[in-house]
């Protein structure tokens, strides 16, 4: 290890693979209800500290398990998730469970139906064992942001899991669910899953159904799943992926098999390193660490070469202008009218909404409200969010123009690795400009994957993200396997 | 045309905003929120640099993929919606038919 001042206990443990668990639940060697068991005594023990979990969900999960168990004895074929334990971040609903989104604004809602990613897992045999801590309504970067208090991270306690769904990562990586769904705005599955040491996809925006996602920027917003390794994580996408009629953004293109796409090697694909990646503001230890898998992916058969993205430096006021624009009017529902917390003594409606939202809201979620607010008003709006679609069609661009000369680009997925508690939290801006790597894709709408590569000396987490076309998903993950493969030190 | 991006947003204009967006912020509050809105409207004045004209915004990335269904719409056919007493279980206050609220106006 290294010799920094690292705090001893350490929370990581990391989940066995989907393969290694169908095989014991399909032999009967592993029972799913005692499997859940297991998960909810290490929840108990681990979860005061991390503050992954927010809610359980035993009922569920153990009458899920007791079906999987039945299928299993009576030798019946088993669905391809039959009796894995799944955490679920808390901005998706799952009927008649809470779902606070991290706010006190939904304080004891519990929602009349399931999310679509949430029916098809367990419509897939997964047992999902209760909701996951995030920051409020999926706004920050390091799940400091939560009205139920941060998570902390699992490879050193002291320290953010990043965010916003710093829960679903810890929880991978601290064992407390096999695998978890996540959402991404801005790099909230990607970076969080870089700081805790897992694997986490951006699915291609429209490839998961956003059905049941408590929005937070709709032309952004996309559901995503977390995984101790690439062939898991894909496995998952396979499943929540797919077509929704509920969700009119949602798209028609046919599901490959990612988990069968993964395993063909990465040789001859055509690899992408941007240098607008590589520049200040870019950890010297992190930047080691994603060279050494560039070299690994060289060694692999790729053909690495340089690609320009001129325009990066624009993407985080782009997207701070279009996420708030778009938040501010996802969170106008948000009144206390017919859900959620309502403040008492409103003499009139004006009032009611008022005090309900003065009260259910965090700092940063009113400052993004405003900000959005500010920014569509009439005589601002051409000057700031017309102005910023506009850059976000050069943004896209120039990623199109890219990948017309290589298949992925890879990148740091942060700049750094996880900060500490506290650290950050004093300066919202310097916050923002930590997502500098992973608000293009986002704003692009392309997909990629985020794999551990490597740690700092001190032993913390690098991830390396490998983005990929539209759709293109496929090559991502055989990328990302790769450079899995390589095991970085 | 118009108005470019400038910052300095005053107190009035922190406070109108919050009206608009049905936010109260309490008096102990209005300073660093209006430092940070600052901050952040100064920052992202950058995009003044950039010369965008004739650039279409680009509002929906489905437009960007082959093949898709971006734009096309449903038939208009009612279907059933939720269970109206599953929802009213979550209400504040109501009647079971209608959610309850303060009066509208003032008289």
């Amino acid at each position: 290890m290294g010799t920094d001042t690292k705090t001893t206990d350490t929370f990581v443990e990391m989940p066995k693979t989907l393969a290694e668990l169908r095989e014991g639940i399909a032999t009967g060697r592993t029972k799913a209800t005692e499997l859940a068991a297991g998960y909810y005594e290490r929840i108990e023990k681990k979860n005061p500290r991390l503050n992954a979990y927010l809610c359980l969900t035993k009922e569920r999960a153990l009458e899920q398990a007791a079906r999987v168990d039945a299928l299993a004895a009576k030798g019946d074929p088993l669905p391809p998730l039959a009796g894995i334990p799944v955490g679920i971040k808390d901005v998706l609903v799952m009927k008649g469970a809470p779902a606070t989104a991290g706010s006190k604004i939904l304080q004891g809602y519990r929602p009349p139906y399931d999310a679509t990613a949430v029916a098809k897992l367990e419509a897939a045999g997964a047992v999902l064992l209760g909701k996951l801590n995030c920051d409020e309504f999926a706004m920050g970067s390091s799940t400091e942001n939560s009205a139920y208090g941060p998570v902390r991270n699992p490879v050193d306690t002291e320290r953010v899991p990043g965010g916003s769904s710093g829960g679903s990562a810890a929880a991978v990586a601290a064992n407390l669910a096999v695998a978890t769904l996540g959402s991404d705005t801005g790099g909230s599955i990607r970076q969080p899953a870089s700081f805790c040491g897992v694997v986490g996809v951006l699915p291609t925006y429209g490839r998961v159904s956003r059905y049941g996602l408590i929005a937070f920027a709709s032309s952004l917003d996309r559901v995503g799943p977390f995984a101790s390794n690439v062939r898991d994580a894909a496995t998952l996408l396979g499943v929540i992926a797919g077509h929704d009629a509920q969700d009119a953004t949602s798209s028609p293109a046919p599901v490959p098999d990612y988990a069968a796409e993964c395993d063909k090697p990465a040789a001859g694909l055509r690899i992408g390193v941007p240098a607008e990646y590589f520049a200040e503001g870019l950890d010297p230890e992190v930047r080691a660490a994603i060279e050494k898998g560039i070299a690994a992916l060289k060694a692999a058969g790729c053909a690495v070469k340089p690609v320009a993205l001129p325009h990066t430096r624009y993407a985080i006021p782009v997207y701070y202008l279009i996420a708030t624009a778009e938040a501010s009017a996802n969170l106008a529902r948000f009144d206390g009218v017919r859900y959620g917390p309502r403040s008492k003594d409103s003499a009139t409606l004006a009032g009611m909404y008022r005090h309900s939202r003065e009260e259910g809201f965090g700092a940063e979620v009113k400052r993004r409200i405003l900000l959005g607010t500010y920014a569509l008003s009439a005589g601002y709006y051409d000057a700031y969010y017309l102005k910023a679609q506009q850059v976000r069609r050069l943004l896209a661009e120039e990623y199109l123009r890219a990948f017309a000369e290589v298949d992925a680009i890879v990148t740091p997925t942060a700049p750094t690795a996880a900060f500490k508690l506290g650290e950050k939290t004093g300066d919202p801006l310097a916050m923002y400009l930590a997502d500098i790597y992973t608000v293009t894709a986002s704003l692009a709408g392309i997909c990629g994957v985020t794999v551990p590569c490597g740690t700092t000396k001190a032993g913390l987490p690098v991830g390396m993200q490998v983005l990929a076309r539209h759709l293109n998903e496929a090559k991502a993950f055989r990328v990302a396997r790769a450079v899995e493969s390589a095991r970085i030190e | 045309m118009g108005i470019a991006m400038t910052a300095r947003v005053t107190v009035e204009e922190v406070e109108r905003v919050a009206e608009l967006a049905h936010l109260e912020l309490k008096p102990e509050e209005t300073p660093a929120m209006l430092r940070d809105l600052n901050a952040i409207l100064d920052y992202v004045a950058q995009l003044n640099e950039l010369d965008t004209k004739g650039v279409t915004p680009l509002a929906q990335v489905s437009e960007l993929q082959e093949g898709s269904a971006a734009g096309e719409l449903r038939a208009d056919r009612p279907l059933p919606s939720l269970d109206r007493a599953a929802v009213m279980q979550q209400a504040p206050e109501t009647d079971g038919v209608f959610f309850k609220v303060p009066k509208v106006i003032e008289r």
